[in-house]
């Protein structure tokens, strides 16, 4: 038997752990996610997709993917302006933004939702403004993309302001001394030194833009075949008693979800040189 | 082509970093700042390079105003005490980036820039190296590389920031000699920063021993040692380097994070 190096613990102590980690891992999070697939199949294939391809149950995923690849590439643009003015300037109120980023992770989607309502909803402040020009926010696309956005405002920008505050300023400045303009410093210096980075921020910020509900239940006005989004239509459905219906969109969320996590797994591994190269320096 | 400096200031909300520096380089003089850490030195050099803006004076380089030249005309080749090198870009990459970045109808043709680079990769003997990565060279070769990559755009003046600060005193030796006869080949005015009062006496033609913000003494390395202008030169020079307040950290990178958060970064593969 080999010898037990000094700093490391009793098997059976780190036989104890790790089972009990598993154990919670099992039962919280896979055991629930495999009934998910179970109930959704239980009447058969055919009828799990026969309830996904209904008219209601499409237009929840069409609004879905729209609101996603809206509200998505707007955090990540943010998220990269918002990073590099904290991390490679100096301005008064950095502080402030910093905390105003972290906001919506300590702040309820309903809430968020309530706040879009009281100052776009017909009663809000905007709201007979709104009427007048014939313009629709709450219960309607651009609320439902709105807190979307609030809610995946931090992902990117808490991504990449640790990796940029690790990485400084000093390669901006050989840029520019080297004769770069800004943007192309941005584009060949910059951005190449985040990419993985802002990557990952992406996919969280997807995962969780198209798994809101709270926010979203706020503003949405649940109009089915219009204002449901999938978590929305999950709702709707389990709430009529169709769970086949419910539990069939529940697993295709569920495997939107595990496809963004193995998208990251998967270039997380193909690039796993590259990263632990840029990570050495 | 002097570099004539004329009482620049410049204050740093915290403190002073400058109270008005005045000396002139003469063409194709090899010039030290010298002194302790916090005596302004850094700040006086990335203010040449355009890194940083003085409060106040004049700098006036070949009859020009030069504080008036944005930073990325000013082809004032930078070398950081780091190095700053491209982690991302191959040692190749890194020195064409110079050239590479240039607008359409200045930028030399695609076989051009190969040739600068292989010509320059030659004149810091990394022959060969072109295709590594920084994460893959020695601290040593990483200085030449960062070196290769200001001499690509072919700088007016070099600006060298502590050049050896974070090199063994080995290759710190070597490397020495060598900079010194790349220099008197290259006949470009150049200005390094140093804590280290041998380096400045082994490699300049002129010394500034700085102290708070001020230029003590001026003078040719035999003048400086053999008469000390004032009190402080007599002491400082009286130190052996070991004797310095540690000189590696220097207040402008000293940061104390509150956005940190090492598991978010870790999470990522690190």
């Amino acid at each position: 038997m080999r010898a037990r190096r000094p700093t490391e613990d009793h098997p059976a102590t780190r036989a104890l752990f790790v089972g009990a980690t598993m154990a919670l891992i099992i039962a919280s999070l896979v055991m629930p996610l495999a009934m998910v697939f179970a109930q959704a199949l239980a009447q058969g294939v055919a009828v799990a997709l026969r309830s996904v391809e209904s008219r209601d149950a499409l237009a929840a995923i069409r609004l879905t993917l729209v609101t996603a690849a809206i509200a998505v590439p707007l955090n990540m643009l943010f998220g990269i302006a918002a990073s590099w003015a904290i991390t490679k300037h100096d301005f008064r109120g950095k502080s402030v933004l910093l905390s105003l980023i972290d906001l919506p992770f300590s702040v309820s989607p309903v809430i968020a939702g309530l706040l879009y309502v009281l100052i776009f909803g017909m009663q809000g402040w905007l709201g007979p403004w709104l009427r007048d020009h014939d313009i629709k926010i709450i219960f309607a696309l651009p609320g439902i993309v709105l807190a979307t956005i609030f809610v995946t405002f931090p992902f990117v920008a808490r991504e990449l302001i640790p990796l940029m505050v690790d990485q400084g300023r000093q390669e901006e400045e050989a840029a520019i001394s080297l004769g770069a303009s800004g943007w192309q410093t941005f584009l060949r210096v910059t951005l190449p030194n985040i990419r993985w980075g802002l990557l990952y921020g992406v996919l969280l910020c997807n995962a969780r833009a198209m798994g809101e509900f709270g926010a979203v239940s706020v503003v949405s006005g649940h109009i089915r075949g219009l204002t449901n989004t999938m978590p929305l239509a999950v709702e709707a459905l389990y709430n009529d008693y169709e769970f086949v219906g419910a539990f069939a969109v529940a697993a295709l969320l569920a495997l939107l979800a595990i496809v963004t996590l193995g998208a990251k797994a998967l270039l997380e591994w193909h690039y796993a040189g590259e990263l632990a190269a840029a990570h050495r320096h | 082509m002097s570099l004539v400096i004329d009482s620049v200031r410049k204050r740093f909300s915290a403190y002073p970093a400058l109270e008005g520096v005045s000396f002139t380089a003469p063409q194709g003089a090899f010039v030290a700042l010298l002194g302790p850490s916090g005596s302004g030195k850094t700040t006086l050099l990335r203010i040449l390079g355009g890194l940083e803006f003085p409060d106040d004076g004049s700098i006036r380089f070949a009859d020009v105003n030069w504080l008036a030249v944005p930073t990325r005309e000013r082809r004032a080749g930078f070398v950081f005490q780091h190095y700053a090198l491209f982690r991302h870009m191959s040692v190749a990459q890194n020195i064409a980036f110079g050239l590479s970045i240039r607008p359409r109808r200045e930028r030399p043709s695609r076989t051009e820039i190969e040739r600068r680079v292989a010509e320059l990769l030659a004149l810091v003997r990394l022959d060969g190296l072109g295709r590594r990565y920084p994460s893959q060279l020695s601290g040593g070769q990483r200085q030449r590389v960062a070196l290769a990559r200001a001499l690509a755009i072919e700088p007016r003046v070099l600006l060298l920031d502590e050049p050896f600060g974070a090199l063994d005193a080995k290759v710190r030796k070597e490397l020495r000699g060598w900079l010194r006869a790349l220099h008197g080949r290259l006949g470009i005015t150049s200005i390094f920063v140093t804590h280290d009062q041998d380096e400045a006496f082994a490699l300049a033609d002129l010394v500034a021993v700085m102290n708070k913000g001020r230029i003590e003494q001026y003078g040719s390395p035999a003048e400086v040692r053999n008469s000390p202008a004032t009190p402080f030169v007599r002491d400082f020079l009286g130190m052996n380097a070991s004797e310095l307040p540690n000189p590696g950290i220097r207040p402008a990178q000293v940061r104390l994070d509150t956005v940190r958060n090492r598991n978010s970064s870790k999470e990522f593969g690190s």
